[in-house]
């Protein structure tokens, strides 16, 4: 397996394309030839298109896999005995689940590029954390599932935990006050999917004219927009809901998906998507899947050191995109930054196939969360 | 009985199911009927309306008198007979005209018809019914006024469905295997059938010699478009295997300047939605990941993708995707293609092969699939010879005097 010590001694956002640019192609070039050798079906894969690594120049020169393959074939560098977690995503009704195959090594990676990647917005490596979710989501942990997942990931950053809701989704008010006295004055860190926080949180506190003093919190979220855009809650109404209810002014949105946990892309100071140093983002014109200029929107693709015991290093996802800019973010990090506008839509098609059963064929609404 | 308040009807507005359920049948292409769709057919052509509605042109072009009359000549149904009665039809949700086919299949055959039209509004629906609504309302079709009610209901109404479905002769469903299973749930009389339009899987051969020594390419190209990219490639008549007879180099030859061709026209006309860029991508990787050998020819852009095959084994139909992608395989002789057909294979479309080695094929190796052989360009076009079946005999009933001499009775 490769040595990915000097990513984990880069600064997450220190260094620039001069500087990220070669090294992570080169990185990510092995990665290909690893997998390619170790894992079959990738290899074939590689192989009927004619990828030639020779050819391999820049970033955009490597081979991407479409995400859904991690639905239809098991894709794994491993042998199956050294798969200690397989994350699934959360598919929709009908839907076999993307399978993801950890090994010790990579698990570690993921979680230590994570450590880094939160630890860089929170103030401490370790702190009291709330999780916007009730305890149930992680009782099955046969089978991560993308929420549970995520929740257990996040929670390497708890050094305690408490679950904001009951078992009827309501906030837990007593449980929160008695939490927040005991670590009053420690900095806490909340985390929860974004429709959560604001289903299940704001949403009652506002309803009910409450409020939590969570002034010294930071909050990370994911999972997408999708569900607060069909009810025309944009990301300010998101934020001003957390001051007004909650005090919370430090609020991370993060891009990820569980075919690449780990290397997730967190919300800067203003408001923009960066990528960290172990990964980076390629929108592509969905018409030839050229790469799209600065500012167009196209698919995003996502690259990342991280994955080793399985080809999920260069990943064409069904989200649409667009790169805001690279290594000028006023926030001061280096790096692309980049906007995620939402899943492309359905395809419309003509001819005699028909859209029975249910109304429509299964709708490929996977929400992108980050799961560990 | 009483109309359900949740079905509506398109035409004749304003009537009841109950007629049509009574309606008497006709025999096979009666006058009555050919009149009627004469007068359709006329109507809808010198509609202004249906000349941005090609779809609507080429079913009142099908539906011409010289056009029944060459179908009734083609195929003569030698007995006496009936319609069987009452006809229920449940046409496909995104082919706006295919319920106007269906129709008139149930007509010429001698029914009254109940046609469930798609839920989508339809520019197509709208046109059709209405000139439909318009003929039976007059005077001299007043024999036909029971014979058709084109009515739609929202899809889950499973319980008018059931109804409609008791009252049925013979239920007529279009839309594939998911749709037919659901309209299944719905019993039928103890004498009434099904005839089920279900999902189909249809390729092509072409060939190599002939291609290049006499095809007209350009009009191959078209029609090879028509064929295709004309419904997203999501016709069941569509090819999914493009399959090339002949040796090595010519055959290197010709399937350069064929899918040349066609990119031309493929360029200009053809727009990929994104979902299905990455749903041909994913598909074409997915068979390379399981069958070694395979490779991925990508055109210009992402419109045209073509997979070349390393064998040709059964099961090649379970591999097929829309909008513009292609597997594409060499054989040396027409026998390599019976191993791979069985029931879901309907439509071998063709080019430079001479038609009777294709028949040929078919019946020397008892083949349980291929209902249809055409040539390119023409997969589209409908025929009452439809999966297999001849539908005005499929539709009527024989009056048998068991010696078999009775002359099937004028008027």
């Amino acid at each position: 397996m490769m040595d990915l010590a000097d990513w984990h001694a880069a600064p997450p956002y220190g260094l620039d394309h001069h500087a990220k640019g070669p090294r992570l192609t080169e990185t990510l070039l092995e990665l290909t030839a690893h997998h390619a050798n170790h894992c079959e079906p990738y290899g074939r894969m590689l192989q009927a298109q004619g990828f030639d690594p020779r050819g391999v120049t820049s970033l955009a020169d490597l081979p991407f896999l479409p995400v859904r393959l991690f639905k239809e074939i098991d894709l794994l560098s491993i042998p199956r005995d050294q798969v200690v977690k397989t994350m699934t995503s959360s598919g929709t009704s009908g839907q076999t689940p993307s399978r993801i195959y950890l090994d010790r090594d990579t698990s570690a990676h993921q979680m230590r590029a994570l450590t880094r990647i939160v630890s860089a917005v929170t103030d401490a490596q370790r702190m009291p954390m709330i999780v916007v979710d009730s305890p149930a989501v992680i009782q099955d942990r046969a089978l991560f599932s993308a929420r549970g997942a995520g929740i257990l990931g996040f929670s390497i950053f708890a050094r305690d935990r408490l679950f904001a809701l009951d078992e009827h989704m309501q906030p837990n008010l007593d449980a929160l006050s008695a939490f927040l006295d005991k670590h009053a004055g420690s900095p806490i860190l909340v985390f929860g999917f974004t429709f959560m926080v604001w289903q299940h949180l704001c949403k009652p506190l506002m309803q009910r004219g409450q409020t939590l003093e969570l002034s010294n919190a930071v909050l990370v979220h994911g999972g997408g927009w999708k569900t607060l855009m069909n009810e025309s809650v944009s990301p300010t109404t998101f934020k001003q809901g957390l001051l007004s209810t909650c005090g919370i002014h430090r609020v991370h949105d993060y891009y990820g998906m569980v075919e690449q946990t780990g290397s997730i892309a967190m919300e800067c100071e203003r408001g923009h998507l960066h990528v960290p140093v172990y990964s980076d983002v390629i929108v592509r014109c969905p018409h030839d899947f050229s790469v799209a200029g600065l500012g167009e929107r196209g698919l995003l693709q996502m690259l990342s050191v991280l994955p080793q015991s399985y080809p999920g290093h260069s990943l064409l996802t069904e989200d649409e995109g667009v790169v805001l800019g690279e290594d000028d973010c006023p926030c001061g990090r280096r790096g692309k930054y980049f906007k995620v506008l939402g899943r492309i839509p359905k395809a419309e098609l003509r001819g005699c196939s028909d859209t029975y059963a249910a109304g429509k064929v299964a709708t490929h609404t996977r929400e992108v969360v980050n799961a560990q | 009985m009483h109309n359900d308040p949740e079905i509506e009807f398109l035409a004749p507005m304003g009537s009841q199911l109950s007629d049509a359920a009574q309606a008497r049948p006709l025999i096979p292409f009666s006058p009555q009927v050919l009149a009627f769709l004469g007068e359709l057919s006329q109507a809808l052509r010198e509609d202004q309306r249906a000349r941005t509605l090609p779809d609507v042109y080429a079913f009142a072009f099908w539906c011409r008198p010289a056009s029944l009359q060459a179908m009734q000549r083609d195929r003569p149904l030698a007995e006496p007979r009936l319609g069987r009665g009452l006809v229920f039809h449940i046409a496909p949700g995104n082919v706006p005209v295919n319920f106007a086919y269906s129709l008139c299949a149930g007509l010429l055959a001698g029914n009254s018809n109940i046609v469930r039209a798609p839920s989508e509004n339809f520019a197509q629906v709208r046109l059709i019914a209405e000139w439909v609504d318009h003929l039976l309302k007059q005077e001299r079709h007043s024999e036909l006024r029971h014979h058709v009610r084109l009515v739609r209901y929202p899809r889950d109404a499973q319980n008018i469905t059931a109804q409609l479905s008791s009252l049925c002769d013979v239920r007529v469903i279009w839309g594939g295997d998911a749709t037919i299973e659901a309209i299944r749930r719905a019993p039928l009389a103890a004498r009434a059938f099904d005839l089920t339009f279900a999902d189909r899987y249809s390729l092509c051969v072409i060939g190599a010699r002939a291609y290049l020594d006499q095809v007209d390419r350009k009009a191959l190209a078209q029609g090879f478009y028509n064929d295709t990219y004309l419904f997203d490639q999501n016709a069941c008549t569509a090819p999914h295997l493009v399959l090339w007879l002949g040796e090595a180099p010519e055959v290197e030859q010709a399937r350069t300047a064929f899918w040349e061709a066609l990119e031309h026209l493929v360029e200009v006309r053809y727009e990929l939605q994104p979902r299905a860029a990455i749903d041909k991508w994913s598909h074409a990787l997915h068979y390379a990941a399981k069958h070694p050998g395979a490779r991925i020819l990508q055109g210009k852009d992402n419109r045209l993708t073509r997979v070349e095959i390393p064998a040709l084994t059964a099961g090649i139909e379970n591999w097929h995707a829309n909008s513009g992608l292609f597997f594409e395989y060499r054989i040396r002789s027409l026998g390599e293609i019976a191993p791979i057909v069985n029931r879901r294979f309907q439509t071998l479309s063709h080019a430079g092969i001479d038609e009777p080695d294709l028949h040929e094929m078919v019946f020397a190796g008892r083949l349980t699939g291929i209902d249809r052989i055409v040539p390119i360009g023409r997969t589209l076009e409908f025929s009452l010879h439809w999966d297999g079946h001849h539908l005005p005999s499929a539709l009527s009933r024989v009056i048998d005097n068991g010696i078999g001499q009775l002359k099937p009775v004028k008027d």
